[in-house]
């Protein structure tokens, strides 16, 4: 299975989303600069977190207007995995791959610490090594990571299953605790907590690595399938 | 931005113009038979800044001089951007801390930022990755509403500047005392690794070789700042916020990629960052390590604002700004990586052979001055010192006999000061685990930061405990490191080196001065006997508000190697069952304590002593037992004294408690600050061996599961109290004192 991580500027979780893929899970994984802009020949596609282009104007703003997230979308209709992390998240929202915003943590500050999560769906690509209502400890890293939407989008949410990850103690004020969201079709999921930053238990915690063994055992079914 | 007004050669030496520019009558002086003429306006600035103290060290140099350097781990000693220590597998530890002091009393938000930016530059400048920054704080009291708003912006810098770039905070710590109530210190250390194959340095090597410029545009901010970092602050300070720099992290970013991408491209052949005096210092020193000279067209620059002039273009200190010399004929390939991520890289000039800082603009000759004169030549002085009264007065007391009759009470009003209170309200703020490599975050002696690809860590810490220097500058700057060797060891690392932030009040001052002098003899005794040379440094003077010098504070910063990510230590107690020993026997110490300021309000008498052979041998000793698997937690005393130690071992950890006992006197044994002690937890199997390698080592309880601290001292029990109820009150102490209006 091949990884590719895209590489805005100002992306700075690129190398750990790199590693999380390589080295923790054991899988081929380049580093895809956004000018190049290609993203076909990939099995999974992560968008890392980060600051792009400073998070001037709104946060993953301009990033959502580069030439690469055309492919993006392509590879998304396509049906490929696409996971985007905290600023990643943010692009997904700002491009419309995703509903709803990610807009300033209620107490209008930055944190930097592990949570616990809750695993609400665990039938999508990227979760299917989890249990149900398994509670996960991922850190989290944002200042604007509250997400929001109109109470319509919320129960489409909840009605088709959407919501992925929630907060067992909500640390940023996001409605309905929500820290992971998937799309409809369910191949595109944005989350603001950073499962590549638990993916070894000397870094505290390894329960994210079961996201990048789900994506893996998911792509190897599929793989046996169409073969 | 207002322009500069300039004034003829003349006119400068007759109405003094020089004195505003900070340059004595006698500097002026030299200056003038150095040139054989007068020098201009642009020259008289270019010459200001670099022998001012910050650029030029020229009151500090004969106290820097005495630090021991070498060692066999020392690959780059002072002098170049950062200091270099070997961690084995050709990789070395690259690291120096800087101080943005003046800027953050005036502008926090952007002092404290573009403080963080210039450090981290420094790492890169030396072609290594950023891997951890540490900051070290110090601040008035925080019921006065304008230190309230210092620490918040503060905060807030290193948080919006150290986040966007990717680099983690890993530590740090932050003191109050009325000392830094108007000149508060921030002083930021940024560790990096490098592949010793990959070090660069700062030289313009080879005549005709290309100056490339590179990064952000030059504008009319930061004019001066380091004159500015050399002066007192005075109620005038205010109008000097347009000295102060402008961050832009997304810059710097994108400088540190393309940067290290493009130390692997061999057309490089020098580069540094422009720091303080900007241009200035970074192209004439370039010129003068490589007994080369540098010409430059004023014209290329690029410039943020229209119509500036040389003056201008060469004291800005412009942010994310960086000086390349490349090889003559190669520059499309350099200017070819930093295109790849918009960043500018122009040519401005050539090396020369002739030793002159030669710059043009306008078609004219505005600046020649031969750059030894400039980076070399600088004026050195050395100033008088005198034994101020307060210490004579201070050693001649009885030592402090504090009387304490509720020592429950007392643990509860010590954990909730601010300077040994919980700092999770600041670091919860900083990015921590970027890079993903942090193991011990924020919260524990020392950060540990793995080494990816290898079996090893590195441990870092920053310390300085400035009210012990307060009393006795000599003994207090050998406690400043040997406590952080102490939180070093209790990680599980071999102390390796330091880096010095020196902050001291003006200098002219004789008493000052003193304090300067012993402050530095005794961290380099400390240093020796430690083995921990100092690789790198940084010294801010003139730390002073309303004619009050800050306490002396030169912070320590080192860092130390785990050997294996096996021995890595935390200050957390275990499991339930574990044995907690301590190490140490303990004195009435209460010079400069905790209990002495909420007792007293103010510190006296004689700081606690340190001798440092004991201080190694116990470290060392207690690194042999954590590398034999023997030690479950180790936690070095310091603030506030076993008690708060104690205590503190137990935060953040499931429900578990302690029982202990002791013997002796109660006030003595819960809160003197006597040094060289650690609090360390070890399985039970494990007791005989522990106390066999560490013979001051002695068994005083056990950990519990029942998330209650109890201490019996002779046959009365002193404490028993809940650890939540003690954790509440050390946690909610900074936050409730910001909210409070005072």
């Amino acid at each position: 299975m091949k990884f590719a991580v895209i590489v805005f500027p100002g992306s700075n979780c690129d190398r750990d989303m790199y590693h999380a893929a390589k080295d923790a899970l054991g899988a081929e994984a380049e580093l895809v600069w956004y000018q190049d802009a290609k993203l076909e020949g990939y099995d999974a596609i992560l968008i890392p977190g980060g600051f792009s282009y400073g998070d001037y104007l709104r946060c993953g703003a301009i990033a959502s207007t580069s030439e690469i997230v055309t492919s993006l979308r392509r590879e998304a209709e396509k049906g490929t995995p696409i996971l985007g992390v905290c600023n990643g998240f943010q692009i997904l929202v700002e491009s419309g791959l995703l509903p709803g915003a990610l807009i300033r943590n209620d107490q209008l500050k930055f944190i930097c610490h592990f949570e616990d999560l809750i695993v609400k769906n665990n039938e999508t690509l990227f979760t299917t090594d989890y249990d149900k209502d398994e509670v996960i400890k991922i850190p989290v890293a944002h200042g604007e990571g509250n997400y929001y939407c109109d109470d319509t989008t919320l129960s489409e949410l909840k009605a088709n299953n959407q919501i992925v990850f929630t907060y067992k103690n909500n640390p940023n004020g996001s409605v309905s605790d929500i820290a992971g969201i998937v799309n409809k079709k369910g191949n595109v999921l944005g989350m603001m907590p950073h499962p590549e930053r638990a993916a070894e238990a000397l870094l505290g915690s390894d329960d994210g690595l079961k996201m990048f063994t789900s994506m893996l055992k998911n792509w190897r079914d599929q793989y046996a399938t169409n073969a | 931005m207002q322009q500069t007004r300039e004034v003829s050669p003349e006119m400068i030496e007759i109405e003094k113009h020089y004195r505003e520019m900070g340059l004595t009558d006698e500097e002026y002086q030299s200056i003038k038979r150095i040139l054989g003429r007068h020098p201009n306006f642009t020259e008289t600035g270019i010459f200001s800044v670099m022998w001012s103290e910050h650029c030029s060290y020229k009151t500090s140099k004969p106290l820097l001089k005495k630090f021991p350097t070498e060692g066999p781990q020392v690959i780059q000693g002072p002098g170049e951007g950062a200091g270099i220590v070997d961690i084995g597998d050709n990789q070395g530890v690259v690291f120096k801390i800087e101080s943005h002091n003046h800027p953050s009393a005036v502008e926090p938000y952007q002092g404290a930022a573009t403080g963080v930016g210039g450090i981290i530059r420094d790492i890169f400048s030396m072609g290594a990755r950023p891997i951890a920054s540490l900051n070290s704080l110090r601040f008035g009291s925080l019921n006065n509403p304008r230190v309230k708003y210092l620490f918040d912006e503060v905060v807030h810098g290193i948080s919006g500047y150290g986040n966007c770039v990717g680099v983690p905070t890993v530590g740090g710590e932050i003191q109050f005392d009325d000392s830094y109530e108007g000149n508060p210190l921030v002083n930021a250390m940024a560790v990096g690794l490098i592949d010793k194959k990959d070090i660069q340095q700062g030289v313009a090597k080879g005549l005709g070789n290309t100056v490339l410029y590179v990064g952000s545009k030059t504008g009319r901010d930061g004019i001066h700042g380091a004159t500015f970092a050399s002066e007192d602050l005075t109620e005038d300070s205010e109008s000097r916020r347009s000295n102060v720099q402008v961050g832009d992290p997304f810059m710097e970013k994108l400088l540190i990629e393309a940067c290290l991408e493009a130390i692997h491209c061999d057309a490089l052949v020098g580069m540094q960052d422009m720091g303080a005096a900007g241009l200035t210092s970074s192209a004439s020193e370039m010129a003068s390590k490589a007994g080369m000279g540098m010409e430059m067209n004023l014209d290329l620059i690029p410039q943020r604002e229209q119509n500036m002039s040389a003056y201008e273009m060469m004291l800005s200190e412009s942010q994310e700004r960086m000086l390349l010399v490349v090889e003559k004929g190669r520059e499309q390939e350099i200017v070819d990586i930093f295109k790849k991520y918009s960043l500018e890289a122009v040519n401005v000039g050539h090396v020369t052979d002739d030793k002159q800082f030669r710059l043009f603009h306008k078609g004219e000759v505005v600046c020649e001055i031969p750059v030894d004169a400039l980076a070399e030549d600088a004026p050195v002085y050395n100033k008088p010192s005198k034994v101020p009264a307060y210490y004579e007065e201070f050693q001649q007391m009885s030592p402090y006999a504090p009387v304490v009759t509720d020592h429950q009470g007392t643990l509860k009003r010590l954990l909730q000061q601010p300077t040994i209170a919980s700092k999770e309200y600041v670091y919860d703020q900083y990015d921590s685990m970027v890079q993903a490599n942090t193991v011990v975050s924020p919260g524990s002696d020392a950060a540990v930061v793995r080494i990816r690809d290898y079996d090893k860590a590195i441990a870092m810490t920053t310390d300085c405990n400035s009210r012990y220097l307060y009393l006795d500058p000599f003994v207090g700057g050998k406690i400043a490191v040997s406590e952080a060797a102490r939180n070093i060891y209790a990680s599980g690392a071999k102390p390796l080196a330091i880096t010095d932030g020196l902050n001291f009040g003006n200098p002219d001052k004789p008493e000052n001065f003193w304090q300067m002098e012993q402050a530095v003899d005794g961290m380099s005794v400390a240093c020796l006997a430690l083995d921990t040379p100092v690789i790198s440094g940084n010294v801010s003077l003139y730390n002073e508000s309303n004619n009050q010098a800050i306490f002396p504070t030169p912070i320590v910063g080192m860092v130390g190697l785990i050997r294996s990510t096996k021995y890595i230590t935390t200050q957390h107690m275990k499991q339930a069952g574990d044995v907690i020993l301590v190490i140490g026997e303990t004195k009435a110490e209460f010079g400069g304590s905790e209990l002495q300021n909420i007792l007293e309000g103010k510190y006296f008498g004689q700081s606690p002593a340190v001798d440092l052979a004991v201080e190694r041998q116990r470290g060392d000793q207690l690194l042999e037992a954590i590398e034999q698997g023997l030690i479950q937690s180790a936690h070095d005393v310091s603030e506030g004294g076993f008690a708060v130690a104690l205590a503190e071992t137990l935060f953040n950890q499931e429900s578990l408690g302690a029982k202990v006992h002791l013997e002796g006197d109660a006030t003595s044994l819960l809160f003197s600050e006597t040094q060289s002690r650690y609090v360390v937890s070890v399985k039970e199997e494990d007791v005989s061996a522990v106390t066999s390698l560490i013979p001051d080592a002695q068994v005083i309880g056990h950990v519990t599961d029942d998330s209650q601290l109890v201490v019996t001292i002779n046959n009365d029990v002193i404490i028993d109290e809940s650890v939540d109820t003690l954790e509440t009150l050390w946690k909610g102490a900074i936050p409730c004192l910001l909210k409070s209006k005072a």
